[in-house]
């Protein structure tokens, strides 16, 4: 079942990237990379990381997507170059099937190397089970990554300010002109 | 609901030719049909009950009677209007960008519908018990925003685009305040499961989150109301401005979307607060009706939650038939200026008290003291809680009127300089 899906949500993400990528409508490209995001979601979900998922939706669906398509509705900018003139389907199919055979081949080679040991992690589904993954996620934030945690904030506040500063810099301007 | 999965298991183990483990497949096909009736039934007949029972109050509110032609107290005319669009012809335009306009309307209701799954309406009786239950919400809902925004564009129409434009701008600004009054509720009963916060607001411990927490209740619905986009919030169509906003160039069952898609976002609200604030299925006897019988203590539970469910309903529709719409530089305002530093400081305040009445345990191997009032328990800390709320509202008062003030001065100065 596991498997099944993962090709499921795997595949509509790649083919979601792809066509978000040679896509003429810049607001469905936004509209695939939002397909593309949402089919990684469920990929967190069968890796059993709900809150990460949830998480992802909730910032790429709610916010970014919105505020992109947001921006390329206000200026218009809809149309942009159209497909380039190297890609046939010639040439699609030969990358297609190159890249297949890379991955074809690179996963016999993994196989070969690592095929003794069984791949496993601390965080196993009893883990999961006992202390919840957002219990999980709120631990390992605050004891083992504190330092990126508390830094990635600072970063964020910063690019807030930023915003503020450079978006209030001419009424700022405006008033002490005026007054 | 669980007799009711015992006995589908057992017909399924009889047939159990299919190959898969009889318990587990049991529960999924209850919880299929329990989706298929939310999602086929309670939608569209909600969107029926709820635009009769708007326009009946709305009409006395207003001193009329209402639609009272159609079957006892006109309640076929919802029925006729439903069967009215069913029959309408479906256009699209020949400007609309065919895709995104089909799938926008279907996206808004669905993520409307969504949020059902997680909500607890009676002892017994939720879609999924999520660890994650409020967050999903909030990420559920985003859909809606997607669906409106994509209904907009692809209409290809002015109107349509600045309901669209307005839309994004109001529904991305309240969700601030709404997701962080409910990360308050979420700190106060230490779990974001929709199902572990019903059960925390028994009398044992504390009672309802309401008279906790008064203020957080009040943020998270104006902002709610606000998500959802019903008067006085109701920017996104305004119809003396734009016309009808987004959902201009819709007709028939589309148009019928949009409308299933709000009501049933109304309806999620109403549920979503009584479920956070008014204790969700507990009331007086439920305790006890569950443990003598669990099916008729379910609907006892399903009872107390619609009558609560009723009453914010009743609260939004009273918004609607008495107070004028927001301009849209106020309603940012109000947001930004106002819910989102509140709701801040709520938060502090709030996780402060809790600290405060911590029982001490050990959790992930680290050993946490117990707080110094721990042993006034539940009710000590509704009302620490409550009054905390209320001085956090007096100060609010305070420093919004030294605002308006401030602001009421300088233009008395500006007009004085004008005239002189």
């Amino acid at each position: 079942m596991e498997i099944y899906l993962f090709f499921l949500f795997g595949g509509i993400a790649v083919v979601g990237a792809l066509a978000m990528v040679f896509n003429k409508n810049a607001v469905h490209s936004a509209l695939f990379l939002l397909l593309t995001l949402v089919m990684i979601a469920g990929l967190y979900v069968l890796l059993n990381a709900q809150f990460i998922a949830v998480a992802q939706i909730m910032v790429y669906a709610g916010a970014i997507v919105v505020l992109i398509l947001f921006v390329v509705m206000l200026l218009g900018a809809e149309l942009g170059e159209s497909i380039p003139r190297w890609l046939t389907l010639r040439n699609s199919v030969m990358v297609l099937l190159a890249l297949v055979f890379l991955t074809v081949s690179g996963t016999a080679v993994y196989d070969w190397l690592y095929s003794t040991q069984p791949i496993t992690g601390t965080v196993t589904d009893e883990v999961i089970a006992r202390q919840g993954s957002v219990q999980l996620v709120g631990e390992s934030l605050f004891t083992q990554f504190l330092l990126p945690f508390e830094l990635a904030s600072i970063l964020l506040l910063v690019g807030i300010i930023g915003v503020v500063v450079l978006g209030g810099w001419r009424l700022v301007q405006h008033r002490q002109r005026g007054e | 609901m669980e007799q009711i999965i015992n006995w589908l298991a057992n017909i399924l183990s009889n047939a159990s030719w299919w190959g898969l483990p009889v318990e587990p497949a049991a529960s999924v096909i209850v919880w299929a049909v329990y989706g298929f009736i939310l999602a086929l039934v309670v939608a569209p007949m909600a969107m029926i009950v709820l635009t009769w029972l708007e326009r009946k109050i709305i009409a006395r509110i207003q001193d009329r009677i209402g639609p009272n032609r159609a079957g006892p107290f006109g309640i076929m005319q919802a029925m006729a209007d439903a069967i009215k669009m069913l029959t309408k012809e479906d256009i699209t335009p020949l400007g609309a960008d065919r895709i995104p306009f089909n799938i926008g309307p279907g996206l808004a209701a669905v993520a409307s519908i969504l949020i059902f799954a997680v909500l607890p309406v009676a002892p017994g009786l939720i879609g999924t018990d999520l660890s994650i239950g409020i967050f999903y919400v909030v990420a559920v809902g985003a859909f809606s925003i997607l669906g409106i925004l994509m209904s907009g564009w692809s209409s290809n129409n002015k109107y349509a685009l600045l309901g669209a434009f307005r839309a994004v701008s109001q529904l991305v600004s309240y969700e601030v305040p709404m997701v962080i009054a409910l990360i308050t509720v979420a700190v106060v009963a230490g779990s974001m499961s929709t199902l572990t916060i019903t059960e925390n607001q028994t009398l044992a411990s504390g009672g309802w989150y309401i008279f906790a927490m008064p203020l957080t209740f009040l943020i998270f619905f104006l902002a709610s109301v606000a998500e959802v986009g019903r008067s006085p919030f109701d920017l996104l169509e305004a119809d003396s401005e734009i016309v009808a906003g987004f959902h201009v160039e819709y007709s028939g069952l589309k148009f019928g979307l949009f409308m299933i898609s709000e009501y049933v976002h109304a309806l999620a609200v109403a549920a979503l607060s009584a479920t956070l604030f008014l204790g969700g299925w507990n009331g007086p006897g439920v305790a006890q009706a569950v443990a003598a019988s669990p099916f008729w203590g379910g609907v006892l539970g399903f009872v107390y939650y619609l009558l609560k469910m009723g009453i914010f309903i009743f609260i939004m529709m009273w918004f609607r038939g008495t107070l004028p719409r927001f301009r849209i530089d106020q309603l940012l305002d109000f947001g930004w200026k106002l819910l989102t530093p509140l709701s801040l400081v709520n938060l502090l305040v709030m996780a402060f008290i809790v600290r405060l009445f911590q029982p001490g345990n050990v959790s992930m191997g680290a050993e946490i003291p117990a707080g110094p009032l721990a042993s006034w328990g539940g009710i000590g800390q509704t009302i620490t809680m409550l009054v905390a709320s209320v001085l956090l509202v007096f100060l609010t008062t305070l420093v919004v009127r030294a605002f308006a003030r401030r602001s009421r001065a300088r233009g008395f100065r500006a007009i004085a300089a004008i005239e002189n």
